[in-house]
């Protein structure tokens, strides 16, 4: 009995409140837009009994669904999303390689203050760290006055609010994510293997090339997979640093919502996005699971 | 030992400056006299002065406190439950829809969850408000306390709970007295990682709020969507201080207890 009511106060709370939105989303999706308060119909009448059941049925549709595809906005929000979200990664895969890299190659004592360093940012405030770039790539911003009192342009680099800043935004708020599992793979790292690769004639760049890289690929995958998979559906990076010309489709949704009110086509959208995140998600949990048997 | 290169002496700062740069100059510049950000036109403080005296902002700092206590202590409650029933309770009936319950909305796109509790809550008629916000933050946050606990209860040895039962307790008293106080570091980490997941979150607040109740993300970024504003680097630069002051004492509190537990360890060796 005792074990019948702790299993089910989290299983109900996460039915009501995660699943059933969910199943909600999907119902909406397939209604069509009315104005009416909820503006969407048909609504389920549970009073009209079987009957009601069965109209309430026979009016859903997937009529959002074909405008999804029949407008251009949103597949091509889509495949934007995808792109940025993939250049970004990349990007961060770059800058926190290296990073990654020398921490695990630091001397020992000094390791522990490097890892507080790169995690203390997942405590402050995510909308706060973007906020900060505001002010350093704007026009009139920090970066174009150094470069201008350098004497390395002539006229202000215009970075803000263009899709090169979202990439800034991105690798920068995501970057901990990459370093901390390429870190542990690098961790773990036998030195004596290079040791051995540098007796057996490799030079330095061959013996990362053949062993430090390959050892080290699960924690490139998961970073990889950390950066991608929220970076597609975002909304405060591509909406405080992006252009006009940024189309991401989380901003796209929150617009729908928003803005013009169409929670059909919202909800929709949302579908569709579970739909393209699943197969990166699997493939994450694949990897961790072959990491996990591995290790275990 | 391998030397540690000038390639890496490098990659170190350079990595290091531009995670921390940005915030740096954020709080620089919020001592500035001018409203140009980039200005510079001498020290000041006054920033600091008229965000105190904005009562929107106090109003909003009050709102997200409120939230941010509640949802965190009912998301640690549910959290060590659920992962509770996900390492001890076995098989039972559902089990593989509850793991995918607790583990799918640490990927989920926050623009998604917050767009469905909110037809959830418009459904069922619910007054949106500090309370609809607190619910969606419990969801959410549950789920990471779930996941932090989890992983504590399962590197447990187990036959310190036999042993108690074994001498007499109860599961709750052996729950208690023995497993509370070894998960107690992974519970108080989930709660504050809860605390900050809500205090940090602008997207599911924005969606599942009403009229009655303004977060402090929500009033930031209506502030600074037109561009960069003075009280919110004042605002930023105190968050920043919190943050930074809350976590070098916790670090400075775990390397204290680590000592202090080695120097018992010892003391009972040397008794033995």
């Amino acid at each position: 009995m005792r074990r019948f009511v702790l299993i089910a106060i989290p299983y109900v709370w996460l039915l009501a409140l995660f699943l059933v939105p969910f199943l909600i989303v999907l119902k909406i999706s397939l209604s069509d837009i009315a104005l009416a308060r909820p503006p969407y119909t048909p609504q389920l009448d549970f009073a009209a009994g079987w009957e009601g059941l069965k109209s309430f049925f026979s009016e859903l549709d997937f009529e959002n669904f074909t405008f999804l595809t029949t407008d251009d906005l949103y597949w091509k929000a889509y495949l934007s999303s995808l792109k940025i979200a993939a250049i970004s990664t990349f990007l961060t895969l770059l800058v926190g390689y290296p990073v990654a890299y020398a921490m695990a190659r630091a001397p020992e004592e000094w390791r522990p203050t490097l890892l507080m360093l790169v995690i203390l940012p997942f405590w402050t405030s995510f909308l706060i760290r973007v906020y900060s770039w505001m002010g350093i790539l704007s026009n009139e911003g920090v970066l174009n006055q150094v470069l201008l009192w350098l004497g390395i342009i002539d006229t202000p680099l215009h970075i803000m609010n263009t899709t090169t800043a979202v990439y800034i935004g991105v690798v920068y708020t995501y970057l901990p994510f990459m370093i901390l599992p390429i870190y542990s793979a690098l961790e773990k790292l036998d030195g004596s293997l290079l040791e051995a690769a540098e007796d057996l004639g490799c030079s330095r760049l061959e013996a990362f090339w053949l062993v430090t890289w390959p050892l080290s690929r699960n924690g490139i995958i998961a970073g990889c997979f950390l950066v991608f998979i929220p970076t597609i559906g975002e909304f405060v990076i591509p909406s405080l640093l992006g252009g006009s010309d940024t189309l991401m489709i989380g901003k796209v949704l929150w617009e729908e919502f928003f803005s013009n009110r169409d929670w059909p086509v919202a909800s929709a959208v949302a579908v569709v996005l579970l739909l393209i995140l699943i197969i990166p998600i699997i493939l994450f949990q694949r990897n961790e699971q072959k990491q996990r048997e591995a290790e275990g | 030992m391998r030397r540690f290169s000038w390639f890496n002496t490098v990659s170190l700062t350079l990595g290091f400056t531009f995670l921390y740069l940005p915030m740096v100059l954020l709080v620089f510049y919020s001592f500035n006299e001018s409203r140009l950000v980039t200005v510079w036109a001498g020290f000041s403080t006054k920033w600091y002065g008229e965000l105190l005296r904005d009562q929107a902002f106090l109003d909003a700092a009050w709102v997200t406190v409120k939230v941010a206590v509640f949802s965190s202590t009912l998301a640690t409650i549910l959290g060590t439950m659920a992962a509770y029933v996900l390492v001890r309770a076995g098989r039972f009936h559902g089990r593989t829809l509850f793991s995918g319950m607790i583990y799918a909305p640490l990927v989920m796109p926050e623009v998604i969850t917050g767009l469905a509790l909110l037809l959830l809550f418009i459904g069922i008629n619910l007054d949106r408000g500090v309370f609809t916000i607190v619910l969606a933050h419990t969801t959410f946050a549950m789920c990471y306390v779930s996941v932090v606990v989890s992983s504590r209860l399962t590197t447990f040895d187990r036959s310190l709970e036999e042993a108690a039962l074994d001498l007499g307790c109860s599961p709750f008293e052996a729950f208690r007295l023995v497993t509370l106080p070894i998960i107690a570091p992974a519970v108080i980490s989930g709660w504050l990682l809860a605390f900050t997941l809500s205090l940090d979150d602008l997207v599911i607040a924005s969606f599942t709020t009403g009229p009655s109740a303004t977060t402090l993300p929500i009033k930031i970024f209506s502030a600074v969507r037109l561009g960069v504003s003075p009280q919110i680097n004042a605002l930023s630069t105190i968050m920043i201080a919190i943050v930074t002051i809350g976590v070098i004492t916790a670090s400075i509190l775990t390397k204290r207890a680590a000592v202090a537990q080695k120097r018992d360890e010892q003391a009972a060796i040397r008794a033995e």
